[in-house]
């Protein structure tokens, strides 16, 4: 005999397939939703600290003497730079890079060309302001440098990473919306299909409460179901999708077994319970609000 | 006690507005049962003896008047203490109104369960309710693989299992024959004596004369008293 569980007889209900199946709809899009803003702020904050700390610092007509005049321009500015604040790593490009780095605009070796070619000097700049004064000592030993940094490219990618990281954000706010509509006209078919069945108990002195838990709890198990499905169903799609940023995220390419980052092994475990939550409000919700019409 | 002062009920007709619209399934009905007390309901299909039943059970709010159940106002009642008092309301319905999906045992335990009495109790009580009505050997059953009859006794069972301080019976005996009519009246009687209020609705003059009791007979939505 069974005892009180399911007096209701929600069991028999036809939106027990449909609903499971909806709300893993919903997990799924929120899994890949969830793991695109995480890849795109991580992504974003590598990219934004390169760009960033990168320096250029061209010298015009290197071997022309500087204005110290013991050394040619490019070696002043190479000694300087070794010994300035925040800077570190300055490297010479060499005429391969260089002929690489310009081949699109003038083709060919530049060095045939016969043009006054810049020497370019790389290097990481650590410094939370512009390197105004850096560039004006530069300019000094060897008149008409340029010195560069990632600043406004970093700026743009911050711009960027933000509109992308409000997209997500839109996308999951959206699909917590439609998994709330979802189940409450899933509920509400169920009431409307369990209405005799209500009314019955509702008339032997069933509270409100008592019903709307009933489904509320019936809800949850349900949606906690979808959710799990949905959850497990990205994975794959995840791992597939991590193997494929692994070049611009810092894995190593071609590895075997591609992996995801810490937060979204921890982010992937509350959709499920976030499809509870929502199963279990929108339940009580939707069905103390239907209680109302009978006496 | 049961008392109804100057109780009208409305229906409203659909597509019609204004006093027109309405139809008085009850007009001004006024009577009062004592605790303890037995009245028949009687009168023709359609003079409101459902209409008024569901008034008592609390099925339904008057359009106009006073209605106390059991002590309460039932018209200043809120809805939590509208369930506490259904609970002491035991109720026949005409069309039965079993869960389908529960069995014999579990339809009988309904009330019992809703009022959280332990499943020790609950076993013991819904047992012996279900010899008294004959369906010991049916109380696995669904109400599908009953007959008619078998399912009213169901449905009597669940309405006295309880104890209930009121009794509200619709056509009780109507699909029964006349052995389990004099049975189930001789369970509302014992019941009776021990201090639940009871009201029957029937069509059956035939009971009625063998049972004497005060009887109200309704006609047209109001009442006459027949000692």
């Amino acid at each position: 005999m069974s005892r009180r569980a399911d007096l209701l007889g929600l069991r028999f209900s036809l939106t027990d397939r449909l609903l499971p199946m909806l709300v893993g709809a919903m997990s799924f899009l929120a899994a890949l939703a969830i793991a695109g803003t995480l890849a795109t702020t991580s992504l974003a904050r590598q990219w934004q600290g390169q760009a960033a700390a990168a320096m250029t610092v061209q010298i015009l007509s290197p071997n022309a003497p500087s204005t110290n005049a013991t050394l040619t321009r490019l070696a002043a500015v190479q000694l300087a730079l070794s010994t300035a604040p925040n800077v570190s790593n300055p490297q010479l490009m060499s005429t391969a890079d260089l002929n690489t780095l310009l081949a699109p605009w003038l083709g060919g070796d530049v060095a045939q060309l016969a043009l006054p070619v810049p020497a370019v000097i790389t290097a990481n700049w650590q410094g939370a302001t512009p390197p105004d004064a850096l560039t004006a000592a530069l300019d000094a030993l060897a008149p008409g440098t340029l010195v560069q940094t990632g600043a406004a490219w970093a700026a743009r990618v911050a711009a960027l990473t933000a509109s992308l990281e409000a997209c997500a954000a839109s996308i999951l706010v959206i699909v917590a919306l439609v998994a709330s509509a979802v189940v409450a006209v899933a509920t509400r078919a169920g009431l409307a299909q369990r209405r005799e069945a209500i009314e019955i108990i509702h008339g032997l002195g069933a509270q409100d409460e008592d019903i709307a838990s009933s489904y509320a709890t019936h809800t949850t198990l349900l949606t906690l179901t979808g959710g799990i499905l949905g959850t497990l169903l990205a994975l794959p799609v995840l791992f597939w999708l991590s193997a494929l940023v692994a070049p611009f995220s810092g894995q190593l390419p071609g590895a075997t077994v591609p992996t995801l980052p810490l937060p979204l092994w921890i982010a992937l475990p509350t959709l499920p319970l976030a499809a509870a939550l929502i199963g279990w409000g929108t339940a009580q919700f939707t069905v103390r609000g239907w209680l109302r019409s009978l006496v | 006690m049961v008392r109804f002062d100057d109780v009208w009920l409305k229906y409203h007709r659909p597509g019609h507005t204004g006093d027109s619209g309405t139809s008085d399934v009850l007009r001004g009905v006024t009577f009062e049962i004592p605790e303890g007390g037995f009245r028949w309901l009687t009168g023709p299909s359609g003079a409101g003896k459902t209409s008024l039943l569901k008034l008592i059970y609390l099925a339904q709010h008057p359009s106009k008047g006073r209605i106390d159940i059991l002590g309460t106002n039932a018209a200043r009642i809120s809805r939590h203490d509208a369930s506490l008092l259904r609970r002491r309301i035991g109720v026949v319905y005409q069309d039965f109104r079993l869960l389908e999906h529960l069995t014999a045992y579990d339809n009988v335990a309904l009330p019992m369960r809703l009022a959280r009495h332990s499943e020790a109790q609950i076993r013991a009580d819904v047992t012996e309710i279900l010899n008294w009505v004959g369906l010991a050997d049916r109380q696995e059953r669904r109400p599908a693989e009953l007959s008619g009859g078998e399912q009213q006794r169901v449905a009597i069972a669940r309405a006295v299992v309880a104890r209930p301080k009121l009794l509200v019976a619709d056509e009780p005996t109507g699909n029964l024959d006349d052995e389990q009519a004099q049975r189930l009246m001789m369970l509302i009687l014992a019941l009776n004596r021990l201090g639940t209020t009871v009201i029957i609705a029937t069509h059956n003059l035939d009971l009625v004369s063998r049972y004497p009791n005060t009887r109200f007979d309704i006609r047209q939505g109001r009442l006459t008293l027949h000692v």
